[in-house]
């Protein structure tokens, strides 16, 4: 099929819209989904299946505290999210969010029941189509989840947890969760290639691997001496020998008083912490080509007479305020909108396939001009939110947000601008911009830099400074999960070209010790 | 293809246990937010839900995050007067110029605000307080019985089939009625079969055959008609119902409405006895409750009366103690009952009366009761009253109680006092 080609039987402009009421129905919805769908594809959206579930508010608001995870182990941070969701929804500071969607084969989407049928297009076409050919294009979600076997993963935790609960007791696995949550975002290893989970190869092989991880654990810190066979050399080599940026699989394989089914939860934290990894990375893409998709979806329909004028009325005024960015001196502003920030370089790159500029000429001569399908499409599948704005974000963009940048150095009492929309900041602002969405620069850089093997088994931690940033006030707090996890001392030291600038211990360090 | 579901009838609040879950983690704080909103409450609605407000800072889950400082480069939209190169002050608070670095360091300082229901409230208002020295337990009443085995019956229900009783019966049943038949059977078939063996053609033989062919058919019918199971063979489980002893308790009221009372305290008098009220109906279903109030002359009201009446006079306590004394001996023998008193007064008192009082309570209150709660609500100095009851305490130790209040803050601490469960 054509992109452009419409079924024959509508003969161009099809006169009969497939529903004139705002009320939606199964039936409905099922002829929305099929037209989006027929659409989708002469886009040539490659998409997993689809799984479309329609639930209460109430629903949402469980599948919302659990992050959007459709079975979760209990934690009480989850009880904690719902009830602030739960609070402000039914106080109306908050609406609930239109859509949550998974990232798993099939993908599910829900669909809220109060919605109205326009909604439940928006969210089918976003969501469905949008949200999920993304996960299944992207390298990322390619290479770091296994969307097959998410779901039974999930399943697996839960059931574990649940039964490391009844054999050890709520409070002792609720410690080491917590403990475990803290250290989330240290979970992954980013510079390797990772194993997809699978939840079967899991259960199979998880009783071999607490046997023989403790086998390990225990030579790698047996106490009695080895008959030296290399004489006297006794030579402190560093342990581990090369830096561990990956803080809970470091502890996972080597923290010498985890009990095995400890290890176990470590892991799992760390495998749903690699499941959202990619999510994290890539958000202003991910929700920028759900929004154009849906708005070009939609207006596809309109063109093709399958919707109202009121519809179409109604939808933009949905657009519209999901792609609301308040200005910087606004006292709604928190941030650059991901959704408006993604939705305008797409459209963009639009643009400058169909009607490049001089500019884009000069700033994109690779793409001005080529198909814009094509361009997209290879421009959702290979890059991440970093390197996207790096290679994409076009001067057009900067004047349209008027982006400018603000550098802020405490060694000087004021701050200043540094690059406004103009000829000579464009590409400072994109760089800027780009580095912002850097992980490696929005969060600190911690790595496992030795232990002390022979001695009191305490381990060192470092921090390397990125431009100065010193670590937050919680630094302290999350030292106590680790010490609780490693079990002997644990110091950190934050490190600004090889030049110790602040340590943290725990247990603190006593005065004049 | 698409698949599309309707979830709606599945269960939703799949997120009990994760809120339970937090609701445990953080009962220390609910506590006390309990404890605030108690005192400002209005006596109507002092047992709805609560709204629950927790630091956000004992509740934030901390990650490694960057702190303030260091060389930030941030973008910001919405450029409307500044060129490159201009300077400004540094806003104050936020670093960074737009605060959008907020979230490095959490939610600030705002309170974590969550709703707890009405059941929740209550179970943690009343956490760990019970009646001091509970023990007369008697069989009052006939509504809790424990099912006990009491052996085996050869009446019963199918279900109670005991089915190692009824086979053994049974056994025992063939054994006595066919043992020897069997016996005999299993003889005259090995003569059988050594004759067949020998040899079936010899005259004597084949006649003996079949002699013995007719008498093991016998046999055989006989043995045949004796039942594997027979209905008197069942043997069913019997269980009795035993009715359990409880404990069966009555507390007294006893609120002063004099003159000199006024309505501030009465207020508080009656805050006190309705958290008392609350916590007997919610702990103990089968406590009975008598109220009476009090001026010149006692009488005994019901609930509705004794708190929302508006009747009042002058003071004599012991006019009160009379009373309890009556019905007690009238309604509630000390042998089958626990009683408790519970007695609120702002201390003023006929001052002979308070003789009377300590009498009464030493002689024939006392000596009855499983304990007494005075409770003073006051913030001047203790009157005669006070130093008679304070008598009965030496005497009566860890059976007589007193306490002060002196505004509404202190009675929910006072109530948690005087009933706080005691170590065992």
């Amino acid at each position: 099929m054509k992109p452009e080609s419409i079924p024959a039987t509508a003969g161009g402009r099809r006169r009969q819209p497939i529903s004139t009421e705002s009320e939606w129905s199964f039936e409905l919805i099922e002829e929305y989904e099929a037209e989006i769908a027929r659409v989708a594809k002469s886009f040539k959206l490659d998409t997993y299946k689809n799984q479309i579930e329609v639930i209460s508010s109430e629903q949402m608001m469980d599948a919302y505290a659990s992050s959007g995870m459709p079975l979760g182990y209990h934690h009480w941070s989850y009880g904690k999210h719902f009830l602030s969701t739960e609070n402000s929804y039914k106080r109306g500071q908050m609406g609930l969010a239109y859509e949550i969607v998974i990232n798993s084969d099939p993908c599910i989407a829900y669909l809220m029941e109060e919605n109205t049928m326009m909604m439940q297009a928006l969210v089918i076409a976003h969501a469905s189509y949008g949200h999920n050919s993304f996960f299944k294009g992207n390298y990322l979600f390619r290479t770091w989840t296994d969307a097959e076997s998410i779901i039974d993963y999930l399943l697996f935790a839960r059931n574990y947890i649940a039964e490391c609960e009844q054999r050890h007791g709520v409070d002792e696995v609720e410690a080491v969760l917590d403990s475990c949550h803290v250290l989330m975002n240290h979970g992954v290893d980013r510079y390797k290639r990772p194993y997809p989970i699978s939840a079967a190869k899991e259960k199979q092989r998880q009783h071999e691997r607490e046997e023989h991880l403790q086998r390990q654990i225990n030579r790698l810190w047996r106490t009695i001496p080895r008959r030296d066979t290399s004489g006297n050399a006794q030579e402190e080599e560093c342990f581990p020998s090369e830096p561990q940026e990956n803080i809970l699989y470091f502890f996972e394989k080597n923290a010498p008083l985890l009990e095995p089914w400890q290890r176990e939860v470590l892991r799992i934290v760390r495998k749903i912490g690699q499941y959202f990894y990619p999510q994290r990375q890539t958000q202003v893409m991910n929700e920028g080509w759900a929004t154009f998709w849906h708005y070009t979806i939609l207006h596809r329909l309109y063109d093709e007479g399958l919707v109202t004028d009121g519809f179409m009325v109604e939808f933009l005024q949905a657009h519209t305020n999901v792609l609301f960015q308040p200005d910087f001196d606004s006292p709604y502003y928190s941030g650059i909108n991901p959704y408006t920030l993604g939705f305008a370089m797409m459209s963009d790159i639009r643009r400058i396939c169909e009607n490049p500029t001089e500019e884009d000429k000069h700033w994109f001569p690779d793409i001005a001009g080529s198909d814009w399908l094509e361009t997209l499409h290879f421009a959702m599948r290979n890059f991440k939110d970093e390197s996207f704005i790096q290679q994409y974000l076009s001067p057009k963009v900067i004047r349209d947000l008027k982006l400018f940048c603000v550098l802020d150095d405490d060694n000087l009492d004021e701050i200043e601008i540094s690059a406004i929309h103009d000829q000579p900041g464009y590409q400072y602002i994109r760089e800027t911009l780009a580095g912002q969405y850097n992980l490696g620069d929005r969060e600190p850089n911690i790595q496992v830099y030795n232990v002390d093997r022979r001695g009191n088994r305490a381990l060192y931690l470092r921090h390397f400074q990125y431009k100065r940033k010193p670590l937050g006030d919680s630094a302290d707090e999350v030292l106590k999960h680790l010490h609780r996890l490693w079990g002997f001392d644990v110091h950190l030291d934050s490190v600004h070209n090889d030049e110790i600038v602040a340590s943290f211990h725990c247990p603190p360090a006593k005065k004049g010790g | 293809m698409s698949y599309i579901i309707d979830r709606r009838p599945n269960s939703k609040n799949k997120s009990t246990v994760n809120r339970q879950r937090f609701l445990r983690r953080y009962r220390k704080h609910i506590k006390r937010a309990v404890e605030e909103s108690i005192s400002g409450r209005s006596i109507t609605d002092i047992d709805r839900g609560e709204k629950i407000s927790i630091p956000a800072g004992d509740v934030s889950e901390p990650i490694f995050g960057h702190g303030a400082g260091g060389e930030r480069r941030v973008i910001h939209p919405g450029n409307k007067e500044f060129v490159k190169g201009d300077r400004i002050p540094r806003p104050k608070g936020r670093a960074g110029g737009g605060g959008s670095n907020a979230s490095d360091s959490g939610e600030g300082m705002d309170e974590f605000q969550f709703q707890i229901s009405h059941e929740e409230f209550l179970e943690v208002m009343f956490e760990g307080l019970e009646l001091p020295n509970l023990v007369k337990r008697q069989l009052a009443g006939s509504d809790v019985f424990k099912s006990v085995r009491a052996g085996y019956s050869n009446v019963g229900n199918p279900n109670q089939i005991n089915i190692v009783r009824s086979m053994r019966g049974a056994l025992a049943r063939r054994i006595a009625l066919v043992g020897r038949p069997r016996r005999e059977l299993r003889a005259l078939l090995a003569e059988y079969e050594a004759l067949q063996a020998e040899d079936a053609a010899l005259e004597d033989n084949s006649h003996r055959l079949l002699v013995l062919e007719e008498q093991i058919k016998k046999l055989r019918i006989r043995v045949g008609r004796i039942p594997f199971l027979d209905t008197f063979d069942l043997k069913y489980n019997l269980n009795t119902k035993v009715p359990l002893p409880r404990s069966k308790a009555v507390m007294f009221c006893l609120m002063d409405v004099s003159g000199s009372m006024n309505q501030a305290t009465k207020d508080i008098a009656k805050r006190f006895f309705i958290l008392l009220y609350l916590f007997l109906q919610r702990n103990y279903d089968r406590t009975e409750v008598v109220f009476i109030r009090h001026h010149t002359s006692a009488k005994e009201v019901d609930e509705e009366e004794f708190f929302y009446s508006r009747e009042t006079g002058g003071t004599i306590v012991s006019s009160a103690l009379q009373m309890m004394k009556k019905i007690m001996h009238d309604r509630y023998p000390a042998e089958e009952w626990n009683i408790y008193g519970a007695q609120a007064s702002d201390g003023d008192n006929w001052n002979d009366d308070s003789q009377t009082c300590f009498d009464l309570l030493v002689n024939d209150i006392m000596p009855h009761v499983q304990h007494y709660s005075y409770v003073e609500i006051t913030p001047r100095e203790h009157q005669a009253l006070w130093e008679s009851y304070s008598l009965v305490k030496e005497q009566f130790k860890g059976y007589f109680a007193l306490q002060q209040i002196v505004d509404t803050r202190d009675i929910y601490s006072v109530f948690r006092q005087l009933f706080q469960r005691k170590a065992a």
